[in-house]
């Protein structure tokens, strides 16, 4: 009895070490402390940004072993906003991004490969369009600790750069040559669960 | 036929210049419409087709409330003796149903252009400031109406033409000709 008691303290103890350096974090959407952005090119002449403003995310964080982090966010494509109606409402369209078909946009990250100190190759797939294709999103950490309010927080910043293309989305036959390309840029603050 | 007062054989002249003007008016605004929204990106009507749809509804929207409170308050012919009850009231519902999409047609164009607080423009003379937005997704529900209203208001139009002819052709009556000509004296 005995040697099962300590076995259950020392598994659980085991099992409170590994909390300790990898923790899943919620990314603080309702702080707003979290940005899923994307900019293109219009015309070639200059650059456009819009953002989605409806999206859930998760990440892992471990600062022991950073090849455990992970993440996975789910955008509401519906939420684009590019501060302009009538081009929200064309990007929204079938023309595009075809909302109404495909009302979500997720990423899962497979990989976590760090290439610096704060800096990583993190790859993994985008469902965009209702086409999945891997990705691999340049990140650099930002900064993670406790914060005035009790709780415990981490960001990151990923930027990519994806061919809507490959997605099914005709961007150079919609929009010519400049715009083939898109950048995105997850910003992302956690807080951690507990 | 006077201008302003209509009689029992006839419209008014400004009841006939106002009912076709919309006709032909409702009519270039669905094809302007169902043709801009096709237009590629680099086409030099890209962005003056929709200005000159956006300015021609405004201007439409503006006579027809003029149109609708003429309508209101000065006489009109009523239905013809030899009009059966169930057809006064079918054109009654025709007329009214008309004129309700219509005015869809007006704030749910309206609300696409406006719903993130930008104005719309009337021929680059001055701008109709936005009162509604903040609303999540306005452009694009008011984007389906527009297009579901607009095919409605295309269909009774055509049914209230084939009526009229119906009316000519069939029943030989006055319902047309008192649209068109100065009517029996």
């Amino acid at each position: 009895m005995k040697k099962l008691i300590a076995s259950v303290v020392a598994a659980s103890v085991l099992g409170m070490a590994a909390q300790v350096q990898a923790a899943d974090y919620v990314v603080d959407k309702k702080g707003a402390h979290a940005f899923v952005q994307f900019r293109v090119k219009h015309l070639g002449y200059s650059w456009l940004y819009g953002r989605f403003n409806d999206f859930d995310g998760e990440f892992t964080f471990d600062e022991k072993d950073p090849s455990k982090n992970k993440i996975s966010v789910t955008v509401n494509t519906e939420s684009l906003d590019s501060n302009h109606a009538e081009r929200d409402k064309h990007l929204r369209s079938n023309d595009f991004l075809n909302t109404k078909k495909f009302p979500k946009a997720t990423f899962v990250s497979t990989a976590y490969t760090a290439t610096g100190d704060k800096t990583a190759d993190l790859t993994g797939n985008l469902t965009l369009h209702g086409v999945t294709k891997p990705i691999t999103i340049a990140v650099e950490h930002i900064g993670a600790g406790k914060d005035p309010w009790g709780g415990e927080r981490a960001g990151f910043e990923g930027r990519a750069t994806i061919k809507p293309a490959d997605f099914g989305i005709p961007m150079v036959e919609k929009l010519g040559p400049a715009s083939e390309e898109v950048e995105l840029f997850l910003t992302v603050e956690g807080v951690k669960k507990k | 036929m006077s201008f302003w007062r209509s009689n029992e054989h006839s419209y008014s002249g400004l009841a006939k210049l106002l009912h076709w003007l919309s006709a032909l008016t409702v009519v270039g605004l669905f094809f302007l419409g169902l043709w801009m929204v096709d237009l590629t990106y680099y086409d030099e009507w890209y962005r003056t087709a929709p200005d000159l749809h956006r300015s021609i509804g405004l201007a439409l929207a503006m006579t027809t409330i003029l149109r609708i409170l003429y309508r209101l308050t000065v006489s009109y012919p009523g239905p013809l003796a030899s009009h059966p009850r169930l057809v006064v009231l079918a054109s009654k519902v025709m007329h009214v149903a008309i004129y309700c999409l219509l005015l869809v047609m007006f704030v749910s164009g309206y609300l696409i252009t406006t719903a993130k607080g930008d104005p719309i423009g009337f021929f680059g003379l001055f701008e109709i400031p936005s009162v509604v937005s903040g609303i999540d997704n306005l452009e694009d529900k008011a984007g389906d109406v527009h297009e579901v209203a607009a095919f409605t208001l295309i269909g009774l139009a055509v049914l209230h033409a084939l009526a009229a002819l119906k009316h000519h052709l069939f029943d030989r009556d006055d319902t047309l000709r008192r649209m068109i000509t100065r009517g029996k004296l």
